[in-house]
């Protein structure tokens, strides 16, 4: 498949026509019963409410997850293709709203873009959407020459009866097909019959990335509209005590000067640039509350204290007494790990354009879910569900920072625009603020303790988790249902789910001594993996070493309950030629986990110069995600999940001084470069089954252990604590 | 002040002290140029002036009113895509593709100077951030270019 087909991006359309007329939908409201068509913005039928077929033959596929890079459109697109047989050279994107879902009784389902949920948790309803669409094609098809639709089939938007050869297109037949009842019992083509889902597609967003014509939030441009600088109190949890607007008022291109909720203020200008500028001079006086003199060190001493906590959340139990038993193991191994806050850093910083009248307001601007926008715009706009809607564009990246929790920059926005009624303002966080006001991945510390028999076996383990709960700051309510427990900081090393961990050991307790710092943590691309990861893999390794054992070996020893995670242990040890010798001044190093329902592995090989200087030359990389949509788009995310990692791993960390963070810019927080891009081999190894398993994020997690596993090979010295730049190493 | 952008000559009414990137965001209304992190660490902002890839966001309106500005938009005149675009889209580089438009015009920028990078002269060239990690695709992109007349 190599013609590139036509991506037209209707939501362009939607900006234009909501600006122009005050915000009418863009499609078709009447509800999908009885004998009325609801129609696509451009008058064509829908057949399903993934589906427009139109007269020209084309395919309008309808998408409701964001796209932030991870490939979700185009994988959406092959699925909800693959069932409905249509050419795939005629298939565009349109993105319904969520204003449009709540008018249709959430006909789209959920929006959230998030957890490495786009894919596997929508897969089954957007495949039947497809093919109920072209069932009913098929039927109106067979209808119109009066034959049984036995005797018709459906191929790249083309119905053919089989008995006499008559043929007609999707777009002959899609008014009737539109009038006919959506069939109930609607089965699914066995995935070893695919076509387009599950080949290695180019995607159908890149053309207008390579040329500069995507509009991404940043870029939003609309008539009369102003652009708002903005700044919130540097330390969280702080208000806004005073400023004098006049100060600035005068101040070219300045509008006006407003303050947003308690903590922020923001300048309105004709420009980013006037706005910010303005912002720069305007001297604010803050109330910076009781955290005002909050440190790192503070923090770290809270966690420390943890580690030994009497009082500690269950994640993960097994066999007796795992204290009595490491007492009474023939080898007691011990260690603790840390790892620090980090911010998202996505190249688009925060913004969100607004128009805010008493009779409607509308959000443009980037999330990763729509939903969770559209309640942030209801509940700070005052007005009714009927009277706001959210138009999502492309994402500049999100990897957790735009999602749900907790819509901060939308709300923002929306106070912003309040302020300018009718005027549709943009609001844009200059990097400084991005880097201030992260939803940061949380800190935590580790200790582990093990227990070895005589022969050198994981007889006991404890792991004690202390540090900072997501659940607990954004989602209050899952942890009370869990009596205090926050079930996802136990990811990767949990009880049994989607993260469970894939050791058997006899004696094994995983505790977690909940610290929540001021600092507000959110869902960062891997989310409790990252650390997880890193503890319990690198401690794999100290085990192994204590044991006198080769660190696949001993691992393999404790997969026995877990066929998948020894298939890709395996598939990256066979690949990397673990049991060969490695060439001269080649370390290697191995890890692997479970997470969002993904099966992953890494190994590595790396060299180390002067002690200090890691040039990691190549990774080979496995996932068993039950199902490949598009093996080409898992290739890059796992990719570019190692760049991610490592970037967190080598260079990353946001440290408090004075109740804020310090970092403000790429010059403090440094994100790798071409020169230090490893050899990325993928195997990507699906097994089927009913689960399908997550792509996005699960890899992330296996790159830093697996360096770092090297790296005690090559020096002799295990690193414990996150990032390695602290302890003078460097990435080349 | 008078700017020549893509070819064209036109008049802004800007501080001269106006970062060239806003400018060409806001005043002149092109916006495939990116803001990344305003202190030319990022390369986002990436154009070239006199065919010398310049990170905008660190470069005064004043500095460059005689100087021949090409953007993103400006890469390719007419429907040909530039070689670097062409090799983009047949190896699918981008991801979310914010960071691409400055990757795409530092990489045309090296071509320039050497048509047959080494994988080393790409190392020191090419620092652009990119938080998708599209370098595999990035580099195979720019030898493919590299091959094309």
């Amino acid at each position: 498949m190599t013609a590139m087909p036509k991506f037209k991006v209707s939501r362009r359309k939607f900006l234009v026509s909501s600006a122009a007329v005050g915000g009418g939908l863009a499609l078709g409201l009447r509800l999908p019963f009885g004998p009325e068509v609801v129609r696509a913005a451009d008058g064509s039928p829908e057949i399903t409410v993934w589906v427009v077929i139109r007269p020209d033959n084309s395919t309008a596929i309808r998408v409701v997850r964001a796209e932030m890079g991870q490939g979700t459109l185009t994988g959406l697109a092959q699925l909800v293709a693959e069932e409905l047989e249509c050419d795939w050279n005629k298939v565009s994107i349109e993105f319904p709203t969520p204003g449009e879902s709540v008018a249709r009784k959430r006909a789209w389902g959920e929006f959230s873009t998030g957890g490495s949920r786009g894919i596997r948790q929508s897969n089954e309803y957007v495949r039947k959407g497809g093919a109920a669409a072209r069932m009913m094609l098929v039927k109106a098809a067979a209808d119109e020459w009066k034959v049984p639709v036995s005797e018709c089939v459906a191929a790249n938007s083309v119905i053919t009866h089989t008995p006499t050869g008559r043929k007609v297109t999707y777009g002959k037949v899609a008014e009737a097909a539109a009038k006919l009842p959506q069939p109930t019992d609607v089965p699914l083509k066995d995935p070893k019959t695919w076509k387009i889902a599950g080949k290695p597609l180019k995607r159908l967003d890149t053309a207008k990335k390579v040329n500069g014509q995507m509009i991404y939030g940043m870029d939003l441009k609309m008539p009369g509209m102003l652009v708002a600088a903005i700044k919130d109190c540097p330390v969280f949890g702080g208000k806004v005590k005073s400023f004098d607007a006049n100060q600035v008022s005068g101040m070219t291109g300045v509008k006006k000067v407003v303050q947003v909720g308690d903590s922020g203020v923001a300048v309105i200008a004709d420009t980013f640039w006037h706005a910010k500028t303005a912002l720069e001079t305007l001297s604010i006086n803050w109330d910076e509350g009781p955290n005002a003199k909050v440190s790192s060190a503070d923090i770290a001493q809270t966690l420390k204290e943890g580690l030994d906590a009497e009082q500690a959340f269950v994640g993960n139990k097994a066999g007796g007494d795992v204290k009595q038993a490491i007492a009474g193991a023939a080898k007691k191994i011990e260690a603790v790990y840390s790892y620090p806050y980090q911010n998202h850093a996505c190249m688009e910083p925060m913004n969100a354009t607004v128009r805010w009248t008493p009779e409607r307001c509308e959000m443009w601007g980037p999330t990763q879910n729509g939903e969770g926008a559209f309640a942030a715009v209801l509940s700070a706009s005052g007005l009714a569900a009927d009277k706001v809607d959210v138009h999502n564009v492309m994402l500049g990246g999100g990897f957790g920072r735009r999602g749900t929790y907790p819509n901060d920059y939308v709300e923002q926005a929306v106070l912003i625009a309040k302020q300018m009624p009718g005027t549709p303002v943009k609001m844009i966080w200059s990097r400084e603020e991005d880097m201030a006001h992260g939803r940061y991945h949380p800190v935590m510390q580790c200790r582990l303790t093990g227990g070895l028999d005589a022969s050198g076996n994981l007889n006991a383990l404890h792991m004690r988790l202390s540090g900072q709960s997501i659940l607990a700051a954004v989602r209050p309510e899952v942890v009370q249902a869990q009596k205090g427990r926050d079930p996802l900081t136990f990811q990767g090393v949990f009880e049994s789910g989607e993260h469970s961990l894939t050791y058997t050991v006899p004696n094994l307790l995983v505790d977690h001594a909940m610290r929540n710092p001021h600092v507000p943590p959110g869902f960062w691309r891997g989310v409790n993996i990252n650390q997880n990861a890193v503890f319990i893999e690198s401690f794999m390794d100290e085990l192994a070493e204590a044991a006198g054992q080769d660190p696949v070996e001993f691992r393999r020893k404790l997969l026995g309950n877990s066929p998948r995670a020894l298939g890709v242990l395996n598939a990256v040890a066979t690949k990397i030629g673990w049991t060969k010798p490695a060439p001269q001044g080649v370390y290697r190093g191995v890890a692997q986990m479970k997470a969002f329902d993904s099966f992953v592995a890494a190994a590595c090989e790396i060299s180390v110069k002067d002690g200090n200087k890691v040039k990691v030359h190549r990774i080979v990389a496995a996932t068993d995600p039950g199902y490949a949509v598009n093996p080409a788009q898992i290739e890059r995310q796992i990719a570019g999940s190692f760049v991610y990692g490592l970037s967190a791993l080598f260079f990353q960390e946001c440290t408090v001084k004075d109740g804020r963070i310090e970092q403000t810019n790429f010059h403090q927080y440094n994100s790798m470069r071409i020169a230090q891009m490893p050899k990325v081999e993928s195997i990507i190894m699906p097994t089927g089954g009913t689960v399908w398993g997550g792509i996005g994020e699960p890899t992330i997690c296996v790159a830093a252990p697996a360096v770092l596993n090297a790296y005690a090979k090559a020096t002799g010295k295990r690193i414990r604590s996150v990032p390695l730049k602290n302890h003078g190493i460097q990435l080349v | 002040m008078r700017l020549t952008i893509n070819g064209k000559s036109q008049e802004v009414d800007v501080d001269p002290t106006t970062p060239l990137l806003w400018v060409i965001r806001e005043n002149v209304g092109l916006t495939g140029t990116k803001y990344g992190c305003g202190v030319a660490q990022c390369g986002a902002c990436t154009v070239h002036i006199d065919g010398l890839a310049v990170r905008s966001c660190s470069v005064p309106v004043s500095a460059v009113e005689h100087a021949k500005i090409t953007t993103i938009e400006g890469l390719a005149p007419g429907k040909t895509p530039h070689k670097v675009q062409k090799a983009w889209l047949d190896h699918d580089v981008p991801q979310c593709g914010y960071c691409q438009s400055g990757m795409i015009m530092a990489v045309a920028a090296l071509l320039k100077q050497k048509p047959k990078p080494t994988d080393a002269d790409i190392d020191a060239a090419i620092t652009n951030i990119c938080r998708c990690g599209t370098f595999q695709q990035v580099r195979e992109a720019i030898h493919m270019a590299a091959k094309t007349a």
